[in-house]
């Protein structure tokens, strides 16, 4: 699915990853941990293609093909997504609106036939549903006047109606209180499949007592330093990153 | 450079679609303004005495005026000796249908998506086409007469209504009003004159379609509508002119009148000619218009989608006269290039419990400059007048302009005044959100203007909304189709 090799980036002049490297199969759920500045929020955007950032060396490769190559929307098209930290919000434009807009761009790229009316209402529903939103949530403007859960349970709202093959959910647990958390992670769980993989970027390990990961990789100054399974995060959380860190520098 | 400010740097370039030129023999008189000019213009209309004093009074007050220079547009001095100041297509003196309307007239009105064939017209509208100087069609006259309306070219009018044109030319915009007016006043050739009688409902849209062809011309129109009590009427005004190098200058003067309990809406999709890239050639749009709510519960609302000429300077205004009426302005203006706007409004409230509602959309790309101008005037016998005015400023690149001059005057201690502005910039992190949802650059750009704009599209008659969004699609349009 996702195959990142000895990956550098830098914003302006400041070299924030110094050569990451991962493999994510496909159906796998990895979570990044690491302190804050370590770059995990900039690996994510890397992936997704935020023009801010510049690889200097390193490849992605994302079912074969070169990551890096794409523009931002034929990587979405290609089926990357990604939760924002931080979702901006589109005054004016309905998330109704926004959605199918979206849905039909993509559908475009791949060659699909237009998403009638009825059919995205129905499959609005449904997620909608699921996610214990409202449908008059969908006439508002897209996130403006949102609080900060509802604006996150739209992502993944956004993310369940894309059905992306590779998710990368940027530090999607912040602001977010134990029941919303819940939610949201039902979201992701529902779909969790073989086909989809799931990058989920954390600060805490809360999140992933509810999305249980199959990998988690600690990043630490742009590096991945350590790599286990679920049971690294919980020793994360008991010894702090500072021990981590301690074991880098010996 | 990023992808988006490339695609910001389209936006800035997009292209006019309306700048064919229409090969016509003309029947134009010399370039230059004087008193026989005036009187040429007034002889060729077969224009009674009345009027003609009238344009020559008008004449001999512009003689005394200077240009105005407060506004915030600059451009090089205008010279009116220059100027052709009448023209009009050759064709036969009187149509009886528009079997006879020159074919390359009809044409160019379908090229311009406008057809004058009522039985192609999908929507109910009658439209007035006026080209250059003369009104060449009007659609739609027997239905509207069959309810006493009276929906006819300016000249037509004076010959057939004298009564109602003597009456109402001149009584909201005064010949003496301002520099641009008196011109238009003294020089003005054809326009648009609709009547709605006493507590009628006009059953179509009415429409005038305006058109600069020949080059040199000025295009210096008057509209005039006149609501009788409790009558109704929607108009709209769409207006384009062919690429040329020279700056051509359009003077308009509209006039509307709403009696007791009458209610005239005026929606405008202005797209003259902008200019090149560099800013060569361009329509100077430098247009007075002016509503008065004369009668109590009357209401008059403009609503303006300016994204054309080279420099647009207007403010279309309501003066709040009768007790209870309503004055609503609602406006979107872009300006690309080198385009340069100072438009706003004016609400005058006189009558008691008057309202007023201003909502200004200001969009600049490029090294376009945009201007809101508004007057929020509250007089002595305004007791509990109301107004609400909402500027809101969108900037698109670095190298654009918004600017807001809100003047407020109160001289009713019982009158409420607000006055809202904002003025952002098309985020980059906007634009990466909505293509990481899969929608292209221009799509992406498209989506937070037109989203900026909706409050003002949704007060548009349906026709217009689609036609507005689609030239400011238009208007976005880069490299990609």
């Amino acid at each position: 699915m996702l195959e990142i090799k000895n990956l550098h980036a830098r914003s302006k002049d400041t070299e924030i990853l110094k050569g990451i490297n991962l493999y994510v199969a496909a159906g796998e759920v990895h979570a990044i941990m690491g302190p804050n500045g370590s770059g995990k929020s900039t690996l994510a955007h890397v992936i997704a293609g935020r023009e801010d950032y510049e690889v200097t060396e390193g490849q992605i490769l994302y079912n074969g093909k070169d990551l890096l190559e794409l523009e931002i929307e034929e990587r979405a098209a290609e089926g990357v997504f990604m939760a924002y930290q931080y979702p901006v919000e589109i005054a004016g434009v309905s998330n109704k609106y926004f959605l199918r807009a979206a849905m039909n761009s993509i559908r475009k790229y791949r060659g699909e036939s237009v998403l009638g009316r009825r059919e995205f209402i129905a499959q609005l529903k449904e997620n909608l549903e699921r996610l214990g939103m409202d449908m008059n949530m969908m006439d508002r403007s897209v996130n403006e006047g949102f609080s900060g859960g509802e604006k996150k349970r739209n992502e993944i709202l956004q993310m369940a109606m894309l059905k992306p093959k590779l998710a990368v959910l940027d530090e999607t647990d912040s602001g977010l209180d134990i029941d919303a958390l819940k939610i949201v992670a039902d979201g992701v769980n529902s779909l969790r499949s073989p086909e989809r993989s799931t990058i989920i970027v954390t600060h805490y390990q809360r999140l992933l007592d509810y999305i249980v990961p199959d990998k988690v990789h600690v990043l630490a100054d742009g590096k991945i330093i350590r790599s286990g399974d679920k049971s690294l995060a919980l020793e994360l959380e008991d010894k702090g990153y500072g021990f981590l860190k301690e074991l880098a520098a010996s | 450079m990023t992808s988006e400010t490339a695609m910001l740097e389209e936006f800035a370039q997009r292209e006019y679609e309306f700048g064919f030129v229409t090969d016509i023999e003309a029947d134009s008189i010399a370039p230059g303004l004087s008193e026989d000019v005036v009187r040429l213009i007034s002889s060729k209309k077969n224009e009674p005495e009345w009027l003609l004093e009238w344009r020559l009074k008008a004449y001999r007050h512009w003689l005394t005026l200077e240009e105005p220079n407060w506004q915030n547009v600059k451009f090089a001095p205008i010279d009116y000796q220059a100027s052709v100041y009448y023209s009009a297509p050759k064709q036969k003196p009187k149509l009886n249908s528009l079997d006879e309307v020159d074919p390359a007239l009809l044409e160019t009105y379908e090229k311009l998506g406008i057809s004058l064939y009522e039985q192609k017209v999908l929507s109910n509208v009658a439209v007035d086409a006026v080209f250059d100087s003369v009104s060449i069609a009007t659609t739609y006259r027997e239905t509207l007469e069959k309810h006493g309306v009276i929906f006819r070219p300016f000249s037509e009018a004076v010959r057939d209504h004298p009564e109602l044109v003597k009456k109402y030319l001149g009584s909201v915009v005064p010949y003496s009003d301002n520099f641009f007016a008196s011109l238009n006043s003294a020089v003005f050739s054809d326009g648009s004159f609709c009547y709605i009688p006493k507590g009628v409902r006009c059953p179509m849209e009415l429409s005038t379609y305006f058109r600069i062809n020949a080059q040199n011309t000025g295009q210096f129109e008057r509209t005039l509508i006149i609501a009788e009590e409790g009558a109704y009427v929607s108009y709209l005004e769409g207006c384009t002119a062919p690429k040329r190098d020279e700056h051509q200058l359009h003077a308009a003067v509209v006039e509307l009148v709403a009696m007791d309990d009458a209610q005239i809406r005026y929606s405008t999709v202005q797209n003259w000619y902008p200019g090149d890239s560099e800013g060569k050639g361009g329509i100077y749009n430098f247009v007075t218009k002016r509503g008065a709510c004369r009668g109590k519960n009357s209401k008059i609302s403009w609503t303006q989608v300016e994204t054309g000429s080279a420099i647009t300077w207007k403010y279309p205004s309501v003066i709040l006269q009768g007790d209870h009426s309503v004055g609503e302005f609602y406006s979107v203006a872009v300006t690309a290039n080198h385009q340069q706007a100072d438009t706003g409004t004016k609400m005058i409230h006189i009558g008691k419990d008057t309202k007023s509602t201003i909502i200004s959309k200001g969009i600049s790309a490029g090294f376009g400059q945009n201007s809101y101008r508004g007057e929020v005037k509250m007089m002595k016998g305004s007791t509990d007048a109301r107004n609400f005015s909402q500027c809101d400023s969108l900037l698109i690149g670095d190298r654009c302009g918004a600017h807001t001059f809100p003047y407020i005057e109160v001289r009713n201690s019982t009158a409420k005044v607000e006055h809202e502005a904002s003025t952002s910039k098309v985020g980059e992190d906007q634009i990466y959100y909505l293509r990481q949802r899969g929608l292209s650059n221009e799509d992406a750009v498209n989506m937070i203007v037109n989203g900026f704009c909706k409050e003002v599209y949704d007060l548009l008659p349906m026709e217009f909304a689609v036609e507005a969004r689609k030239l400011l699609s238009i208007s976005l349009e880069g490299s990609v189709g």
